[in-house]
């Protein structure tokens, strides 16, 4: 079983920038680490190998730097780690960056399952996965919590849908978009890091995928960023105090009198 | 004349209310472009009781691709019917619901037809002049609001976050024009095969879809305790939710988990209780219309957002909550 698993360089959400001139994300100072969510596609890929056997690389197209989330990816247990890294890929949607990602993963090698967190936490797209199947032309499903069963020709996964589990059964190759359901990422072993540390990626740029440039980057994006606004994040609600029966009965009150008025009860 | 496009859902042979939602949307941008707002269904078992609804609800035009073949959403078939449409009739805009089939189905249309898509849209406007659609949308967390468009693609495309918006009223005398289109057998993908549907335990609805969430952290303590939140979400007629701390201990299952990793909601009504409120569970609530809180500390970042916050101990607050308004609907009776 031979994986490949995109995944996505994210700024920690927990430390985010913006600069206000061009709207876009500042990335300079601000911890980078893998999307909290690729972590899920690792951990299903790094089971499957230990299952089935085959190998799990993992790629990202980003900038030079990007090289420390796939070496994370290495500590964790991939086998190989491919960065695709170009300044024409720069400022990419995701149309673009799944042409790129589509067209470098035909490159790196032939995979029996592609596998792709459900979506980034910055972009918070969930578009790129699918947009690979279809560049692909892969049987894809999104959204999967579980895979029931999986053999050389074909697999039975488990998607999840507003009203349950849909179970969907279709040849391989195939692309998954995971949710965090499927699995309970590793943490990186010392002797991973070890490994990490040691091992040198392979680096691809747009000129070795002879890629069509009209379609990578900015200017091969679709959509374009007009503004950027900064949404009121306090709403400045009333307060109450519930301590003590008194103040609790009248807090509980004024909870229902605000309901009615707003027509919520 | 190109037309403003929403792409209605069927769920057991039955409209979904999203299919509204995004007509109320469309309609104003039809009527500011001047142009017809046409409903697209592909499902199986459609009603002619359906196709009218989608007209009494702001279509003015419904193209319906009725075929067995359709019935259960597999993207690969949607994808080819979709494509083939778009080339055929060249809608100006598309929009569908940013739901499991929506956000799986319009990336892989996008990409077959060269459009921009845009996630996940809270906000929809044209630009002057231009005649471009102004997709407004939440990204990193619900720090930012980013506007974007397409400047040279079409047809214009953007998914909508269910509950953004409300549908208009159901207006019976409205006149409409439906076409049905067949479905040609180039277009049947069957390498993907839907074996069945594993529907939730307590038949819960999508918290994605209800008005009103109610939901519990870390400060609920045990998985019992959910006892009293399920009583106040049958009170408000809502749904269950629960943060990232309460799926991981295993109170609730991870369908119900709101946040980051998670779902985002946008309900009329969210209550939380023992929640405090962390980025990750901020990003999932931030466009609730109204966000009530209880919580023991005064500090929680999640009064930050709340509209209306009771400091004070759940375990008292909820059950007088309960209380009162069960008190309520006998008195409205």
């Amino acid at each position: 079983m031979n994986i490949c698993i995109p995944i996505k360089q994210v700024p920690e959400t927990s430390d985010v920038k913006m600069d206000k001139e061009t709207g876009t994300m500042i990335r300079e100072g601000v911890a980078s680490v893998i999307n909290p969510l690729d972590l899920y596609a690792i951990e299903t890929g790094l089971l499957l190998r230990e299952q089935h056997g085959g190998s799990v690389t993992v790629c990202t197209m980003g900038p030079p730097a990007a090289a420390k989330a796939l070496k994370e990816a290495i500590a964790m247990g991939c086998d190989e780690a491919v960065l695709i890294t170009d300044k024409k890929f720069a400022g990419a949607d995701t149309w673009a960056t799944s042409y790129t990602l589509s067209e470098a993963i035909k490159q790196v090698g032939s995979f029996n399952l592609i596998l792709t967190g459900e979506r980034a936490t910055d972009g918070d797209t969930g578009q790129v996965g699918p947009g690979i199947a279809a560049w692909l032309n892969l049987p894809l499903a999104t959204y999967v919590s579980k895979i029931d069963s999986i053999a050389a020709d074909g697999i039975v996964v488990e998607r999840l849908v507003e009203e349950g589990y849909q179970i969907l059964e279709m040849p391989l190759p195939a692309l998954l978009t995971v949710v965090k359901e499927i699995s309970n990422p590793r943490l990186p072993t010392l002797q991973g890091k070890k490994k990490a540390r040691a091992y040198t990626l392979r680096t691809i740029s747009a000129e070795a995928l002879a890629l069509d440039e009209g379609k990578l980057g900015l200017r091969g994006s679709p959509t374009k960023v007009v503004r950027i606004g900064y949404p009121k994040v306090t709403r400045g609600g009333k307060l109450v105090k519930a301590v003590g029966e008194e103040a609790l009965n009248s807090a509980v009150d004024t909870l229902l009198d605000f309901l009615k008025e707003k027509k919520l009860v | 004349m190109s037309y403003v496009w929403t792409l209605a859902e069927q769920s057991n042979g039955r409209l979904r209310e999203v299919s509204f939602e995004l007509l109320s949307r469309g309609r104003k941008l039809a009527d500011k472009l001047e142009t017809k707002l046409c409903s697209l269904l592909l499902a199986g078992n459609v009603s002619d009781e359906a196709l009218r609804e989608l007209i009494a609800r702001g279509a003015d035009e419904v193209y319906v691709v009725d075929d067995p073949r359709l019935n259960k959403f597999v993207v690969e078939t949607h994808s080819n019917v979709l494509a083939d449409l778009i080339r055929r009739y060249k809608p100006h805009t598309i929009l569908a619901a940013a739901t499991s089939t929506g956000r799986t189905l319009m990336p892989h249309v996008a990409i077959k037809v060269t459009a921009g898509l845009t996630a996940d849209c809270t906000e929809l406007d044209i630009e002057e002049g231009t005649r471009l659609l102004l997709q407004t949308r939440p990204a990193i967390g619900g720090n930012i609001m980013a506007t974007i468009k397409s400047p040279n693609h079409w047809p214009q495309m953007a998914t909508v976050r269910p509950k953004s918006s409300k549908p208009l009223p159901l207006d019976s005398t409205r006149q409409g024009h439906i076409t049905r289109i067949t479905m040609l057998d180039e277009h049947y993908d069957d390498r993907v095969k839907v074996l069945g549907l594993r529907p939730y335990e307590e038949g819960l609805a999508g918290i994605e879809e209800a008005d009103v969430v109610v939901a519990g952290g870390k400060g609920m303590k045990k998985a019992e305790n959910f006892g009293l939140l399920r009583e106040l979400a049958r009170q408000l007629g809502g749904a269950i939710g629960g943060t990232r701390d309460a799926v991981d201990r295993g109170w609730l299952t991870y369908p119900h988990q709101i946040g980051l990793s998670g779902k985002t909601i946008s309900p009329k009504l969210y209550v939380c209780a023992g929640v405090s409120g962390s980025i990750q569970h901020l990003a999932g609530i931030k466009t609730s219309e109204c966000i009530v809180a209880i919580n023991q500390d005064p500090d929680a970042n999640i009064f930050q957002v709340a509209d209306f916050g009771i400091v004070g101990n759940l375990f008292e607050v909820v059950p007088l909550l309960n209380a009162k308004l069960e008190n309520c609907k006998k008195e409205g009776k």
